[in-house]
């Protein structure tokens, strides 16, 4: 199924978790947070949340700022 | 009565520092790591972005941050309030913190607030428990409206973002600390130490900075400078400066003088 990752269309499989969608990309979680659909999916929830085809997926990390 | 007697709180937290510090536009990262530590500071604020997928196991900011410092995840370069309210939720699920430097940016040349966006969004997260500090002009009007908004401080700029213009209206400075009464911190606009310490001697709680520190020549060197200014600005507005008079006033007695 397609979604839409950090602003691009990818193919992810289908029916995968928020947490296996980490696990595939070889990001470890917990220097990152995820956002599907405009709403944080928080750690707790990653194992639980099922990603849909088209679904808007943001994965963020802390960069230097001011 | 020095430095333990004259601590500062931000809602539950509270400092001895008063000079936070940012973490972007440093050469690289040992430098920043280097610079934050000669700061003193223990509030180093930061960025959240988009994780560059094609790039993993790039290195990572956290590593090269002292422990020991809290962060302080900001909203930069957000535009809307909705924008900025998002942008804050993802910084509270990466650091498991309550603080968000919020800013909502309403000119792209100048990286002046959008304060009516500001307001909004300072709404709604301080309905969600956030701490806002929230980046604002220097109007003493807004910053009442922020206040009133809940936020825990408010950090009006002395200068635009990264311009090293100093404090350019420290009349407003002064009046909006008259207006508000959570903490004043200045944020934006310091260019080299006096200015750090015209901030704290008009009654700053703190100053926030991090061009200043990042792109000078020698990082680490003004980053030592940074924290002396700040204790030295704070110490002279506790000290109490004398009023300013336009003719002298002798220093030395003017009578016994020889040959008088």
């Amino acid at each position: 199924m397609q979604v839409r990752l950090n602003g691009e269309i990818r193919e992810i499989p289908d029916g995968i978790t928020v947490a296996g969608l980490l696990s595939h990309l070889g990001i470890k979680a917990d220097r990152v947070a995820v956002e599907v659909n405009e709403t944080v999916v928080t750690k707790d929830r990653h194992g639980l949340h099922g990603l849909r085809q088209g679904d808007a997926v943001e994965i963020v990390a802390f960069v230097g700022g001011g | 009565m020095e430095a333990a007697a004259d601590g500062w709180s931000i809602g539950t937290h509270t400092f001895q520092s008063r000079l936070l510090v940012g973490t972007g536009k440093y050469p690289d990262f040992p430098t920043m790591q280097r610079a934050l530590l000669a700061s003193g500071a223990e509030l180093v604020t930061v960025a959240v972005r988009r994780l560059d997928l094609g790039k993993q196991g790039k290195e990572s900011l956290l590593g090269w941050i002292p422990k020991g410092m809290k962060l302080l995840p900001n909203t930069a370069a957000c535009f809307s309030a909705e924008e900025a309210v998002r942008t804050a939720r993802l910084g509270r699920e990466l650091e498991m913190g309550d603080l968000v430097k919020l800013e909502v940016i309403g000119d792209r040349r100048t990286l002046f607030p959008d304060v009516e966006g500001l307001v909004q969004a300072a709404r709604i997260l301080v309905k969600e428990g956030f701490t806002v500090l929230p980046y604002t002009n220097d109007d003493p009007v807004t910053a009442r409206k922020l206040e009133d908004a809940g936020c825990a401080a408010v950090m009006p700029l002395g200068a635009p973002i990264g311009s090293g213009l100093g404090i350019r209206n420290p009349y407003n400075l002064r009046i909006l600390m008259e207006t508000v009464k959570v903490p004043v911190l200045v944020d934006a606009g310091v260019g080299t130490a006096s200015d750090a310490a015209v901030a704290m001697e008009l009654g700053a709680v703190a100053v926030l900075m991090n061009t200043a520190i990042a792109e000078a020549k020698d990082p680490v060197l003004m980053a030592e400078a940074m924290r002396d200014a700040v204790a030295a600005g704070r110490k002279a507005y506790r000290a109490g400066r004398i009023p300013m008079k336009l003719h002298a006033s002798a220093s030395s007695p003017m009578t016994g003088l020889i040959g008088s």
